[in-house]
């Protein structure tokens, strides 16, 4: 039964303004589904609803959207078998492979829903300053971040990028894979149907390539990952970023193996520290 | 003329021991650069210091491959250990050379001797010891159990704190193992060049750190060099941009520290002696040339009066004049193109109809300077409340509620530093937790500690400097 | 302390302000509602100025002006007449072999030698200041106190130091505090009312801020840190934040109050210190015994010696200048 997905966007999932979708198949070439392609405008309005949904988000407490991210990975879990016929489909997977490939992204989210409420205690720190000062050092979210998700990995890459942007308490506009996009949809509905708020997290379904330097140039994203662009337009977006001073996510020319156990980069990357300082006296 | 007036107390200017000529500290000696020679002045006199030879495009060449040399064949292999040993040292020979610091730094930036003597140097040296107890330490500092340095880095600072920003940058790029190629700001090379000889005096492996005065192209030289592995630079946000879409696409690791436009936020419930003080210190510190400076004070209208009739009490007190004066409190503008860049925001404050008020201080006839100065009746769409002015101008604006300063204190593309006054604890956590800057100063304000990480959000750069977050930056992590 | 019994119609309240003493309520809210004061930030603003280079003119003009503003103090239960009269002497001609030498502005005793100390000063501008009101704890009866300084005033003191009843401040009965000021006050007709908070048992720079309004909207004419028998006595920073009082209450009234530093000032390089506090904090028109005055007994010998090595170009010894 071929359908035709729409966008997931500030909480809802209203269809490309400009109308266009585009077929998805898998990797023998056979028609799978229609996705939207989405447009310059729909990444505008994704942007919008990703700054509208930070203060919210990265103001609730870390065990909130510990619980928050929890839950997405239960409901996650609850589609393991639509999951793993999608991954199977989309990268061409014996079915047994894809199903590890959707394990190792539960375990992911759940990895990162358990750092939310231990960042600040391990990045942070009080300092010992020369004076008398009470200095503490805190990490905070750098804010809406664009995501160009991996072309390859159409589940666990995805989950790989887009937790760490959430945990942080920065909220996210991504770009899913553009010929594998459909665990992005379904993780789309996952997300809509647990409990993150609206606009936390924003799918558009499209390319990269067309969608990225708009991303990247654009004055309300304080963040880029440009894993999904070849290196080629990752030179070009990391100049377009570099308008924006925005923070761009260092990647390797191929896609990583995603299994492999995840560190703190991508985190830190999506943090700032805040230092304050409060003098001592009576 | 007042009854107590205060007899000149300078400065010796012969504890600078100037010489006439400067070179490039390149792979541990000091070596004739084949760029033009640049001649630094005294902005405070306008008389020229000294000849400063500059590099050259080749000079960089050759002093990336000696930073490279270095780091191979010594810096890289050596213990965390040993490298502490030249850090101490280092900071020992600060120390010690102190005062010659502090009148040659006073001399080439103009900045008063009190300000030198009791902040800059002091300062320098602390961001060695800290960071020589770092070296061995790497292992606890929470990026792995080995973390591994970058290579060679090409740091580029600014003038106006420039050996305590040289600090900033070499001690905890020596700390994790890598080598330097610096290039200190071209109005003020002297300092640094003198940090070479101190480098000499440690012992230091040659090639471990370069150091080359020059202009902008030896900055872009360095950026440009494939074989640097690692990019600081403090500066505008302007130039920032530049080497952001220079190095990009590149394997070169960046860290960007650059310009800011502080929110001051001024409770009624602010200590307000205190806080006036903290006004004072915030934007007229070092003539304003901080990046971090208080340079937007935004006071709660029922008080915006009484602030502002204290706030001119109190800058009319400020002694300008003389920077090698122990009693001078704003010294000179570092340079003639800075100075005209005031006047050109202070001309565009007065067309925009903001209310300027001038420190009657007397003000020299010579050399570069320029009176504290005050503007209130500032709002948010006015170019002097937007743009970084770098010089001793306070735009004054108001606001009724706490959001509405949250609000005026964060709409900025900036993002470096600001400041809270009141006696609210929970209120003083609230606005922390609020403002859109990497370093929060709640009533206090321009306190600086190698402990105590510093850098900027958002268009004010990325990476910090200092603690434990501040290794990061020059750490393979 | 109710309204009833509050003098709500202060002759001495200037205009704006003669609402704040209506009663308890009010004093105590306008106390309250002063700004604060931050420990750190005050403490470092008064180590900044401190820093101050003060040399050749400028330093002897300021030795010469803070010889002119030291109380000349004996406080001692082993005082006598002979010691007063011999430290009048001393207040009269500073240094006997300089006659350019300034006299100091005051001998400050006790009230039962104040008679000997007027006359040994008889025809001199040395004025004669009597501590009082149960000096230095304060801890007797409102009778006695004022009975203290009407002794004093009737043997000829030109200047009345009062302390404040620190316990009542301290239990935040303000309207006492205030009450016994304009009280010693009234008993001090035209005589020159010092008030001494003794703020090293205030605590707070908080509590000597409050104190010193309470002290001036009270009427008294100067507001002295200490009794010289508490440590810390004056501290730069306490002096700092009195200063600052002074200064806010002249913006405010258009009145000009004085301050006194008493106890711990022994150097003439503390002394200019202090001199460049008033000069900045307060303002020029504070350097003048009419408004600032050292209290301290050693500090003298110091200035003069520095004196000494000013005029005469090499450094003076303890011998060159009189002990008494």
């Amino acid at each position: 039964m071929a359908k035709t997905y729409k966008l997931y966007l500030g909480g809802k999932f209203p269809r490309s303004e400009s109308g266009r979708v585009y077929p998805v198949t898998d990797t023998a070439g056979k028609f799978l589904a229609n996705a939207a392609h989405a447009s310059r405008k729909d990444l505008r309005e994704a942007v919008v609803a990703a700054r509208k949904a930070f203060p919210g988000w990265s103001s609730a407490t870390a065990y909130n959207r510990g619980q928050v991210l929890y839950r997405v990975a239960e409901v996650l879990e609850g589609r393991r078998d639509q999951f793993t016929a999608e991954v199977a489909a989309s990268e061409g997977l014996s079915a047994k492979r894809a199903e590890s490939q959707v394990d190792a992204a539960i375990d992911r989210w759940v990895w990162y829903a358990g750092w939310t409420d231990k960042i600040a205690s391990v990045l942070g720190a009080a300092n010992p300053v020369a004076g008398p000062y009470f200095s503490f050092t805190v990490p905070e979210p750098t804010g809406v971040v664009g995501v160009l998700a991996p072309q390859k990995s159409s589940l666990l890459g995805l989950v790989s990028v887009l937790a760490p942007v959430l945990a942080t308490g920065s909220t996210a506009v991504v770009v899913s894979s553009a010929d594998r996009p459909l665990p992005a949809i379904t993780l789309s509905e996952v997300l809509a149907t647990s409990d993150v708020p609206g606009g936390v997290a924003n799918i558009l379904t499209g390319r990269a390539s067309e969608l990225g330097p708009w991303l990247a140039s654009h004055g309300d994203v304080n963040a880029l990952d440009p894993t999904g662009a070849t290196p080629e337009e990752r030179v070009q977006l990391a100049q377009e970023a570099a308008g924006t001073v925005k923070r761009v996510l260092t990647v390797a020319d191929d896609e990583p193996d995603w299994t492999a156990e995840p560190d703190l980069s991508r985190l830190r990357r999506y943090l700032e520290a805040k230092t304050v300082w409060h003098p001592l006296g009576v | 003329m007042g009854i107590f007036e205060y007899a000149p107390a300078p400065e010796s200017r012969a504890i600078a021991n100037l010489k006439d000529h400067y070179k490039p500290f390149v792979d541990g000696e000091f070596v004739d650069g084949s760029g033009e020679p640049l001649k630094t002045l005294n902005p405070a006199t306008e008389e020229i210091l000294a000849e400063v030879g500059t590099a050259s495009a080749s000079d960089v060449d050759t002093a990336v491959k000696a930073a490279r040399r270095a780091y191979t064949d010594v810096w890289s292999k050596m213990p965390g250990v040993e490298r502490a040993k030249y850090l101490f040292r280092i900071a020992r020979l600060i120390q010690e050379r102190s005062r010659e610091l502090a009148v040659l730094e006073t001399l080439d930036n103009g900045k008063p001797i009190k300000e030198s003597r009791d902040s800059d140097v002091p300062t320098a040296a602390a961001h060695f010891f800290y960071h020589a107890g770092w070296a061995d330490k790497l292992g606890y500092a929470g990026y792995g159990p080995d973390p591994k340095p970058l290579g060679v880095a090409g740091q580029v600072i600014p003038w106006n704190f420039p050996l305590l920003m040289l600090a900033w940058k070499i001690a905890p790029a020596l700390a994790t193992g890598n080598t330097v190629v610096l290039k200190p700001a071209e109005t003020t090379p002297l300092t640094a060049l003198v940090f070479g000889e101190i480098c000499q005096q440690a012992e230091l492996p040659a090639g471990v750190v370069n150091i080359l005065p020059g202009a902008g192209d030896i900055g872009a030289s360095i950026v440009e060099h494939e074989d640097v592995d690692k990019i600081a630079f403090t500066g505008s946000t302007e130039v920032g941009k530049l080497i952001q879409r220079t190095v990009a696409g590149t394997r070169k690791k960046l860290t960007l520290e650059l310009g800011g436009k502080a929110a001051n936020v001024v409770f009624d419930d602010a200590p307000l002696d205190q806080a006036v003080e903290g006004i004072v210190n915030g934007i007229f510190f070092n003539q304003g040339h901080v990046c971090c400076a208080g340079s937007r004070l935004l006071v709660q209208e029922s008080i915006a009066e009484e602030v502002l009739e204290k706030l001119r009490y109190r800058v009319s007190t400020l002694r300008l004049g003389d920077p090698l004066d122990k009693n001078t409190d704003i010294g000179a503008i570092n340079s003639a193109e800075q100075l005209a860049k005031i006047r050109g925001l202070v001309e565009s404050g007065d067309a925009e109809g903001a209310q300027r008020w001038t420190s009657p201080c007397p003000v020299p006839d010579r050399g570069f300077f320029f009176a504290p100065t005050v503007f209130s009746d500032v709002h948010q769409s006015m170019r002097i409340a937007r743009e970084e002015i770098f010089g001793p101008v306070l735009s004054v604006l108001t606001f009724r509620t706490p959001e509405e300063a949250i609000t005026k204190a964060n709409n900025t593309p900036y993002g470096l530093s600001a400041g809270i006054w009141t006696e609210k604890g929970s209120r003083i956590l609230w606005m922390a937790n609020q403002l859109r800057a990497g370093v929060v100063w709640a009533n206090t304000f321009n306190r600086f500690d190698p402990a105590a990480p510093f850098g900027g959000y958002q268009e004010s750069g990325f990476g910090r400097e200092g603690g434990r977050t501040g290794l990061e930056a020059y750490l393979s992590v | 302390m109710t309204a009833t019994t509050s003098p709500s119609a202060a002759p001495d309240t200037p205009a704006p302000l003669a609402d704040v003493t209506r009663d308890d309520a009010s004093l105590r809210r306008f106390l309250h509602g002063l700004p604060g004061v931050d420990q750190v930030g005050v403490e470092q603003r008064a180590a900044g100025l401190g820093t101050r280079s003060i040399k050749k003119e400028a330093k002897r003009w300021a030795i010469d002006t803070a010889i002119s503003m030291v109380d000349l103090t004996t406080l001692e239960g082993a005082d006598t007449r002979g010691k007063v009269r011999a430290l009048a002497a001393k207040a009269l001609r500073p240094d006997p072999e300089r006659q350019d030498c300034p006299r100091v502005a005051a001998l400050c005793v006790y009230p039962d030698l104040v008679q000997t100390a007027v006359e040994a000063l008889a025809g001199s501008a040395v004025h004669v200041a009597s501590v009082a009101t149960g000096f230095p704890s304060g801890r007797t009866s409102r009778e006695v106190k004022l009975a203290d300084t009407r002794l004093a005033v009737e043997a000829g003191a030109h200047e009345v130091d009062m302390v404040i009843d620190r316990g009542a401040f301290l239990e935040g009965r303000y309207m006492d505090v205030f009450e016994e000021i304009r009280a010693v006050k009234a008993a001090c007709g035209e005589t020159h009312l010092k008030v001494i908070l003794e703020t090293g048992e205030l605590a707070t720079y908080d509590n000597v801020r409050r104190a010193s309004w309470l002290a001036l909207l009270a009427g008294g004419d100067f507001i002295k840190t200490s009794t010289g028998k508490v440590s810390p006595a004056a501290t730069l920073p306490v002096t700092h934040v009195m200063l600052q009082a002074v200064h806010d209450w002249f913006t405010r009234t258009g009145e000009l109050r004085g301050v006194k530093p008493a106890g711990g000032i022994r150097t003439t390089k503390d002394a200019i210190k202090y001199l460049v506090a008033v000069h900045e904090v307060a303002g020029e028109q504070w350097l003048t015994p009419e408004l600032f005055r050292f209290g301290a007994s050693s500090l003298l010998n110091d200035l003069l010696l520095q004196r000494r090595t000013q005029v005469d170009g090499h450094y003076s010894g303890p011998d060159y200048v009189t002990v008494d």
